[in-house]
């Protein structure tokens, strides 16, 4: 049942206008940072930060509009014999597959047509994986808001003010943070701060990777000591998943006892 | 066919339902009535599921309803707006509400045949009932269909509608591209698709060209004249009189009053419906007829 739901979402996503605008988009931006003379390495670090700050965004604002735009539909479909989980995992899947693949899609191929490295490879799947998880964050996250306000207005200004938050105003607190308390060592505090956001574990995750974390000077150092060792690998992607679980369940759970 | 006990629903402080109590006979036309904000539609969605009340129960052919979504085979709504995926075909609408459908049946085929059962003994039952001088007046389509050998209820999807409303014509165009009224029709069809037990009509006919809303009518009434129970709601009084048999009045979230057309009519000694309900509200002294704001 759940496949019988998907199939049809993702043949109506795949037919709308904005999926093609956002392959388009990454396509486009990974093409002309290879023609600008960069090899696979250095496309990869600057995708990053573009990425970081795209993904979340178009994928809470998508996520909350479409599930908006498809509140008639969910009626409709819950009145015929559809169990609501059946529901919410193929409208959730229906949205989440599309964004990824096209993300993934518009940044892969021109690695294929650039005939990238190995090294190069690596760090673009490394970018792949963390942009699709934070894809996946975001949509689940925009879910819950939808779910959780029937007022679209308030939902989608909330959308916006999360997405912001996470993205900037969260790293100004932490400098900020840093700054007023700079003669105590911080190291500690700051990293597990870092582990509650999912774009800041992003980010990390994807520096390492790239072994440009020395730019980051003393803090880069300790990161390192961290997040490079088996374990501190381990517990980000331990909470980059509990990222991806939270959201879910609650916008899970919700739909389960939401009055439509 | 519906027995709905104490049903009570709040959203927030508003009490949208308060202790419920309706039984829906099969076999027959009910309108569910009252102004805007009485609790219709929450009437409506919560024997359909969309909406979980509070307290009371709900049972549709006894079956409970709750959190249950097998009963919903035997059931066709038509909501007042409806809205399927933009990009896809009409065509392709059906088909994933036919394949929906079909995976949801798979599991227990054996119930397909005990149903037919209760539906040919409610198809019995509804024959019973004194409709015959009601009749008179009615399209003689309906007729037709009454004295002709029923349309067997089988499992063949019933595109009846489909026909009469000539969609043949718009069956590639995207969803997004379909006017109001097209919309309209392609969720008629798909009511009326699975050749339902019950069904619910939310204001059907808004939207509908006269020829096609007339369609729709006779739609209705050889439906009914099939057995199947029809839940219409409709802001037409002269549309629910010609098609209704019972009115349940809602109002601030109570069923106000529970009757038959006729009974209603006779009472009141008006000739029209809308003037019935009226006098009937204007009677209550605590309801004025503005509050009652009878369309």
């Amino acid at each position: 049942m759940i496949l019988k739901i998907l199939k049809y979402q993702l043949r109506d996503v795949f037919r709308s206008r904005w999926i093609i605008a956002y392959v388009l988009f990454f396509l486009v931006l990974t093409d002309v940072l290879f023609r600008f003379g960069g090899d696979g390495l250095r496309v990869a670090t600057s995708m990053m930060n573009i990425i970081l700050i795209v993904i979340p965004l178009a994928s809470i604002i998508l996520g909350a509009f479409y599930l908006y735009n498809a509140r008639e539909y969910i009626e409709l479909l819950l009145c015929h014999p559809v169990k609501r989980h059946q529901l919410f995992w193929g409208m959730f899947l229906g949205l989440a597959l599309p964004l990824v693949a096209a993300f993934a899609g518009g940044v892969l191929l021109p690695y294929l047509y650039n005939a990238a490295g190995a090294e190069a490879w690596r760090s673009a799947l490394m970018l792949v994986f963390t942009g699709s998880m934070l894809t996946v964050i975001f949509v689940a996250l925009a879910y819950y808001l939808a779910l959780r306000f029937d007022d679209r207005i308030k939902g989608l200004g909330l959308a916006l003010v999360i997405c912001l938050f996470f993205t900037i105003i969260y790293d100004g607190l932490i400098l900020f943070v840093i700054y007023m308390l700079s003669s105590y060592p911080l190291e500690k505090p700051v990293l597990i701060l870092s582990l509650l956001n999912p774009i800041d574990l992003g980010r990390i995750l994807l520096l390492l990777q790239f072994d440009i974390s020395a730019l980051m000077g003393l803090t880069g150092a300790v990161f390192r000591e961290f997040f490079g060792t088996p374990l501190g690998m381990g517990i980000s992607v331990a909470s980059l998943l509990a990222w991806l679980a939270v959201p879910i369940t609650a916008g899970f759970r919700r739909f389960l006892v939401k009055d439509f | 066919m519906i027995r709905i006990n104490a049903l009570n629903k709040k959203y927030g402080t508003l009490q949208a339902l308060s202790s419920v109590d309706v039984e829906i006979e099969p076999g027959r036309i009910t309108a569910v009535l009252g102004p805007n904000g009485a609790g219709k539609t929450t009437l409506i969605k919560s024997i359909l599921g969309l909406v979980k009340p509070d307290s009371g129960t709900i049972t549709v052919d006894g079956i409970h309803v709750n959190g249950e979504s097998r009963y919903r085979e035997m059931i066709g709504y038509m909501p007042q707006l409806a809205r399927y995926p933009e990009n896809l075909t009409v065509t392709e609408i059906v088909d994933m509400i036919r394949d929906i459908r079909k995976s949801a049946s798979k599991p227990e085929s054996r119930s397909a045949s005990t149903r037919k059962d209760t539906q040919d003994s409610i198809k019995n039952t509804g024959q019973k009932t004194p409709l015959a001088d009601k009749d008179a007046g009615r399209p003689q389509n309906n007729g037709q269909s009454a004295s002709a050998p029923e349309p067997a209820h089988d499992d063949t999807p019933d595109f009846e509608l489909w026909e009469r409303f000539g969609l043949e014509s718009e069956k590639d165009k995207p969803f997004r591209t379909l006017s109001g009224g097209n919309r309209q029709k392609v969720s008629a069809v798909l009511a009326f698709l699975f050749r339902p037990k019950v069904l619910f009509l939310d204001e059907p006919t808004t939207g509908l060209d006269p020829v096609s809303s007339s369609f729709l009518k006779d739609k209705i009434l050889a439906e009914r004249n099939c057995g199947t129970t029809i839940i219409l709601t409709s802001h037409i009084m002269s549309e629910v009189q010609e098609l209704a048999e019972q009115v349940v009045y809602l109002l601030e979230g109570k069923i106000y009053f529970e009757r038959s057309v006729a009974g209603l009519l006779e009472e009141t000694g008006q000739s029209t419906l809308e003037r019935a309900i009226a006098v009937k509200l204007g009677r209550q002294p605590e309801v004025t007829a503005e509050t009652g704001e009878t369309p």
